[in-house]
């Protein structure tokens, strides 16, 4: 694998090895000293067009915890503001000769279309509304964390599908580790054509006792300006996740920022059934282990004994 | 009437030539056989039977195992003049058109600026007797700067020489804007084309919508976009009893209205573009902007399916590219932002030979038919090999394997929805207008003087 473009890439092995590999991260995440030498002397450029906090800060610091030179390019600020074409970005960048560029960008396919103009692995850290599978693949390990495995779990994904990457990548992920998936919100923002993708449509939170896994979208306020939603309100009204409406047995998931009381309400985010916090702890050692697969993927040791490995081939080599 | 005194082109000699043993296929004119072509001072001499065909001075081309068609006709073309040369002008795109085995084209208005004014129609024409190698016709643009609001001089246009009404690229959103065109019809004449589309329900739309869409998380354009438009357009024209042509049918529904506005004597006619004909929204999911975005979208199979069932009983009476050349530059950025559009007049022929000839999808004398059907709505004589006719002539090797592009293209631009496929059936010749506009290099060096 030179790239990770998308979760539709992934095959189901590849997605587990990538999940066993942030397991042998997590484990480092423990010990006092977390970096590892893997990527001494090699530089990832992370390329943001769009805000992110969660996305960019995981990556910059598995970067970093990997041992990597790091560049980070802000759209705002760059010589993207002086309206620089991406093509143009990304040739400059690329005289860096940085071994992976992670992107995040506002526009469907932009990974994809830097990944034929670089050498280095690209990364989608985000691209429009097509796919964001890092996300995907963050959620499936919290998930395999709690319950062992994905294989028949039933997960609802709630709210704005029609505007949602995470909605898409994460379908498409779930799907392929085994659980079944049904997504729910208005019909104004379920696109058209959806079921194609494996999944079950349904309007109202009525079966969602059904679910063991909850996973509520993100609902922008603009929304109602155009129209797909009266108001915040009804949104809410028929939406919105709360203790009433999550069972205890049930777990319940948002690849943030959450706007409380919106799409969740206040007490379930800080209910103990809210897998949040987790998620974001796993977006590290996923990160980790995604530029791990990529750049030194051929090497076989597990990170965790990354060092004594290393050692033991300097010692190899002076023998 | 000929299509070299009804639209412009750059002068040259008449053709003088005999297709020795060509097989001739005309199936509007009810020829079908193989026969000596012979063309005597630009005109479709006689058909002579094979080997007895004589003119005096005549080059002839050996075309035994060849295909003579009629020239092909195609109504829709974006030769991006005035303002847009880095993409086409009419000497690189009638060039195209000429190596696709046209012979004629119809040039959209909605250059920059849009062709609004009489003076602009009469400068291009000018221009086009200059350096068009097939004959040309102009749009003007129906509303003032394509804006929509107010109508151009209809009737000055006309005397201008502008062959036909059209905003394409644009829809006219106004119902009350698209009633008055078509009742000043009635005093300009001239076909007016349309580009149907409600830019309300396309919104923000970059291809069409359904489960690819879904996938991709790609903004949709639905298929009611184009067909509830055609609908209302079709009732205003059968209120004001108005001519119309519906540019670019792309989806099911869009057939049926036609059909059956058709059925009700509403006097419309339709095109269908090749990438719609050979191609579906499944194409889209390499998100290549440069071979699959244009608008109207690449739409499902079951569209598909319905506008090959609509060239078949006629409904669609015509084949047309909507060339729309673009730089590379434009096309090389994430399909949402990318231009719409791509080029088809070099590879119109091959290509749905190939992709339906080929597979006995269509027959080869319905597409040569509706290849050649493009100048009728626009009250043009159809190309034909009659002996009598303005020599329109398309020789092709139906036999003839190619890779698009690979030796580059004679149109400015490469955004070819074809780019790196390889075909089968090459135009060879091209007469257009009763002189030679075209031959395949590798072709004239075989040529017996």
């Amino acid at each position: 694998m030179k790239d990770l473009l998308s979760v539709e890439q992934l095959s189901r092995e590849e997605m587990e090895a990538i999940l066993d590999r942030a397991e042998s991260f997590a484990e480092i995440a423990r010990r006092d000293i977390k970096k590892v030498p893997t990527l001494r002397g090699r530089t990832v450029v992370t390329l943001f067009y769009e805000s992110s906090t969660r996305t960019s800060s995981s990556f910059e610091l598995a970067a970093k915890r990997l041992s990597a030179d790091l560049v980070s390019v802000k759209a705002a600020g760059s010589s993207v503001d002086k309206g620089e074409s991406l093509k143009d970005t990304v040739a400059t960048l690329s005289a860096y000769d940085p071994a992976a560029i992670v992107i995040r960008h506002p526009h469907a396919g932009a990974a994809q279309m830097v990944a034929g103009w670089t050498d280095a692995a690209v990364v989608n850290a985000g691209d429009g509304k097509h796919e964001h599978p890092s996300q995907a693949l963050l959620d499936a390990y919290t998930l395999r964390r709690r319950l062992g495995s994905l294989d028949g779990v039933r997960i609802w994904i709630v709210g704005d599908v029609l505007h949602s990457r995470v909605a898409r990548s994460n379908l498409i992920a779930f799907r392929r580790l085994g659980a079944e998936v049904t997504v729910c919100g208005p019909p104004t923002l379920i696109p058209r054509g959806i079921e194609e993708l494996g999944c079950e449509v349904t309007h109202t939170l009525e079966r969602l006792g059904e679910a063991e896994v909850v996973y509520a979208l993100r609902m922008q306020r603009e929304r109602m300006s155009e129209s797909f939603v009266p108001s915040l309100r009804e949104y809410a009204a028929a939406y919105q996740i709360d203790t009433r409406r999550l069972l205890p047995r049930q777990l319940l998931m948002h690849p943030g920022p959450v706007n409380r009381g919106v799409e969740i309400a206040a007490e379930a985010i800080d209910s103990p059934q809210s897998l949040i916090a987790e998620q974001v702890a796993a977006g590290l050692v996923v990160r980790m282990a995604i530029l791990y697969e990529l750049l030194a993927g051929g090497e076989r040791p597990a990170p965790a004994s990354e060092g004594g490995a290393a050692g033991a081939t300097a010692m190899g080599r002076t023998a | 009437m000929s299509l070299r005194e009804a639209l412009d082109v750059r002068a040259a000699e008449p053709a003088e030539a005999i297709l020795r043993r060509a097989t001739v296929l005309d199936p509007a004119a009810g020829i079908d056989g193989v026969h000596d072509v012979v063309i005597r001072d630009g005109r479709i001499a006689e058909l002579a039977p094979p080997g007895e065909g004589r003119a005096e001075g005549a080059e002839v081309i050996e075309a035994e195992g060849l295909h003579a068609f009629p020239g092909f006709f195609d109504p829709h073309v974006h030769l991006r003049t005035p303002g847009q040369e880095h993409k086409e002008d009419i000497e690189t795109g009638t060039r195209a058109a000429a190596a696709g085995g046209y012979c004629g084209v119809l040039a959209m208005a909605n250059a920059s600026p849009p062709v609004s004014d009489p003076a602009d129609v009469a400068a291009l024409r000018e221009r086009a007797r200059a350096s068009a190698s097939v004959p040309v016709g102009f749009f003007a643009t129906v509303t003032r700067g394509m804006e929509g609001r107010e109508l151009t001089e209809m009737l000055a246009l006309r005397e201008a020489g502008a062959v036909g009404f059209s905003d394409d690229g644009l829809p006219i959103a106004s119902a009350r804007v698209m009633r008055r065109a078509l009742q000043y019809q009635r005093l300009c004449g001239g076909t007016i084309a349309l580009h149907e589309e409600d830019p309300e329900l396309s919104g923000e739309g970059v291809m069409h919508e359904g489960p690819v869409s879904a996938a991709l998380g790609l903004a949709g354009i639905p298929s009611v976009s184009e067909s509830t438009m055609i609908a209302r357009d079709a009732a205003l024209a059968a209120y004001e009893e108005a001519r119309i042509h519906v540019q670019h049918l792309s989806a099911a529904e869009s057939v049926e209205v036609v059909a059956a506005a058709r059925a009700a004597g509403v006097r419309i006619s339709a095109e269908a573009s090749p990438h719609h004909l050979c191609l579906t929204d499944e194409a889209v999911r390499d998100l290549d902007a440069r071979r699959h975005k244009m608008n109207p979208p690449l739409r499902s199979e079951r569209d598909r399916q319905a506008l090959l069932a609509g060239l078949r009983d006629g409904t669609i009476e015509c084949i047309a590219t909507d060339h729309a050349p673009h730089a590379a530059e434009e096309k090389e950025v994430p399909f949402e932002q990318a231009a719409m559009g791509v080029t088809g007049l070099e590879t119109a022929f091959a290509a749905l030979h190939t992709y339906l000839v080929l597979p006995g999808v269509i027959d080869l004398a319905l597409l040569v038919e509706r290849l050649s059907g493009g100048a009728e709505p626009f009250g043009l004589p159809r190309p034909s090999l009659a002996p009598g006719s303005e020599a329109n002539v398309a020789l092709c090797d139906l036999g003839a394997e190619w890779t698009v592009g690979e030796q580059g293209y004679e149109s400015r631009s490469s955004n070819s929805w074809c780019d790196g496929r390889t075909l089968t059936g090459r135009v060879l010749v091209t007469v257009a207008g009763g002189q030679f506009a075209y031959r395949l290099r590798s072709f004239s060096l075989g040529v017996a003087a």
